[in-house]
């Protein structure tokens, strides 16, 4: 799976959780720009997990901060397995 | 830079322009104020003037029946146990001024050791200074680099700061999700070491974890478990060895946390295990071997209060009848709880929110009823609880006279 297919998947799974239909672009913040708490956060990576069948473990989550950060991440956990 | 002391009228001048540290507190403090400016009595800052007995305390000069300790088995003023204690200061003196691993190990410390033994039929045992340290010790020290810690979303302050201590790979899941564990596990790189961290009574809502399908999965997936067992140990499961006893499972556990501050009824934790090469723990857990070990009072009055738990399975029976009468009757009243049935000694009540919790809090004090105010984030869900615990030195009248109180503040306050 390639960056732009992960992308996408993602853009699709962040719909819901995006209340307030910010644009999303590759520096988009999770905490900042679309606010997300810590119970949506939660929620948010439970849904990439399984969507992906991978795991983003807390240490992980620490180090994502933006969009492409998360696209990122999904690529190469993806790439691992 | 000159010294201006800290004489309370004078203001503090720090050096240069730094940010002031404290700044980061701001929201909190003003959450406080707002809360407070209407004469609501600090929830978090009741002081105890007197206390009566397990159930009985006089707060604001006024007898206050006391429905949020962790008093579960009412063993604080057993005689027995204060006359072990009132011995060992005796003959030990206060404190052991050092860590277990130097001077601070005292015949009762053993003891206290043996008495954990016995009572979960375990092979070891390690008291710790608290059940905090408990945790924090055994978690970040068994799970390292490389490792999988694996727990649920709602898990104990002392678990989580446990796993942050530690250098594991930290993977919660959703709340008692016994198919959110099991993918997870699924998704553990092969080879890596896992260890699946559950709690048998979660004390927010006082709901139980379905141990039987998780430590089952977790085996499966050649995980190591352990399981938190601070609420439920004396009075859940045949022996009053917890939640995984009552559901067939603690042979499987590797490790059970635990604490002497709810049904043991003084302060200290352990965990107790019968993994072959245990006792290592003593030397490499650093929790357990940077502070002073317990005083020799606190171990013999904790070596007493297990003994007498082993024997006390009528009082069990009485305690659970408390949990199911305050229940149903809360229930009946109107109020909103957190789990569907009585499912441990903890009862809670759901608050609309902080603001109108905090009040009904205050109402109940001054109708002499003590319970524990919780808000997030020690709270699932961003929930405002009114926690009720019970004692089994709770009368059945006490049980109405709480519910009549329930009620009484509850129509002054709205909530009904
Ligand atoms: C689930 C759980 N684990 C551990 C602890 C810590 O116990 P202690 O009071 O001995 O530090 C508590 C108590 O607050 C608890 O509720």
């Amino acid at each position: 799976m390639d960056r732009a297919e992960i992308d996408t998947r993602i853009r699709s799974i962040i719909e819901p959780f995006n209340k307030a239909q910010t644009a999303i672009a590759e520096d988009t913040t999770f905490a900042g720009d679309l606010e997300f708490d810590s119970l949506t956060v939660m929620d948010f990576v439970a849904a990439i997990e399984d969507e992906f069948d991978i795991i983003i473990s807390m240490n992980q989550q620490a180090e994502i901060e933006t969009y492409g950060q998360l696209v990122d991440a999904v690529t190469r956990l993806k790439d691992r397995t | 830079m000159t010294r201006t002391g800290l004489a309370p009228d004078q203001p503090v001048v720090r050096e240069g322009d730094g940010p002031d540290l404290f700044s980061k507190f701001d929201p909190l403090i003003a959450m406080r104020e707002n809360l407070l400016s209407e004469g609501q009595e600090d929830p978090f800052n009741l002081v105890m003037e007197r206390v009566l007995s397990p159930t009985r305390a006089i707060c604001n000069g006024r007898e206050t029946i006391l429905l949020g300790t962790y008093n579960y088995m009412g063993m604080t003023f057993d005689p027995e146990v204060i006359q072990a204690g009132e011995q060992a200061l005796r003959d030990y003196g206060t404190g052991t001024t050092g860590s277990r691993v130097l001077n601070g190990t005292y015949t009762p410390h053993k003891d206290c050791e043996n008495a954990l033994r016995e009572f979960y039929d375990m092979s070891g045992a390690m008291v710790f200074s608290t059940g905090y340290q408990a945790n924090l010790g055994i978690i970040s020290t068994i799970a390292g680099k490389g490792d999988y810690v694996i727990l649920d979303i709602d898990s104990h302050a002392s678990i989580w700061d446990g796993c942050k201590m530690g250098d594991a790979e930290v993977v919660p899941f959703k709340h008692n999700d016994v198919d959110a564990l099991e993918k997870r596990l699924r998704r553990v790189p092969e080879g890596a070491g896992k260890l699946v961290v559950l709690e048998g009574v979660y004390s927010m809502l006082g709901d139980v974890a379905p141990l039987k399908e998780m430590v089952a999965i977790a085996k499966r997936h050649g995980a190591m478990v352990l399981v938190d067992e601070a609420h439920s140990m004396g009075f859940i499961g045949e022996h009053g060895r917890g939640v995984a006893e009552a559901q067939g499972v603690l042979e499987q556990v590797d490790f059970v946390i635990g604490t002497f501050s709810k049904s043991v009824g003084t302060v200290g934790g352990f965990c107790v295990s019968n993994h072959p090469k245990f006792e290592i723990l003593r030397l490499v857990c650093r929790p357990y071997t940077f502070t002073a070990s317990l005083p020799p009072s606190v171990m013999a009055t904790a070596a007493t209060s297990i003994r007498k738990l082993m024997r006390g399975s009528d009082r069990r029976a009485h305690l659970w009848e408390n949990s199911r009468r305050l229940h149903a009757g809360l229930r009946e009243l109107g109020f909103s709880l957190g789990t569907d049935e009585a499912q441990s000694a903890i009862i809670a009540v759901v608050m609309p929110d902080l603001e109108r919790g905090a009040q009904m809090w205050g109402a109940l004090l001054e109708e002499g009823l003590y319970v524990n105010l919780a808000r997030p984030p020690a709270t699932p869900a961003n929930m405002t609880l009114l926690r009720c615990s019970l004692c089994a030195e709770h009368s059945e009248e006490d049980v109405q006279t709480i519910l009549d109180m329930f009620a009484q503040a509850g129509r002054k306050t709205g909530i009904i």
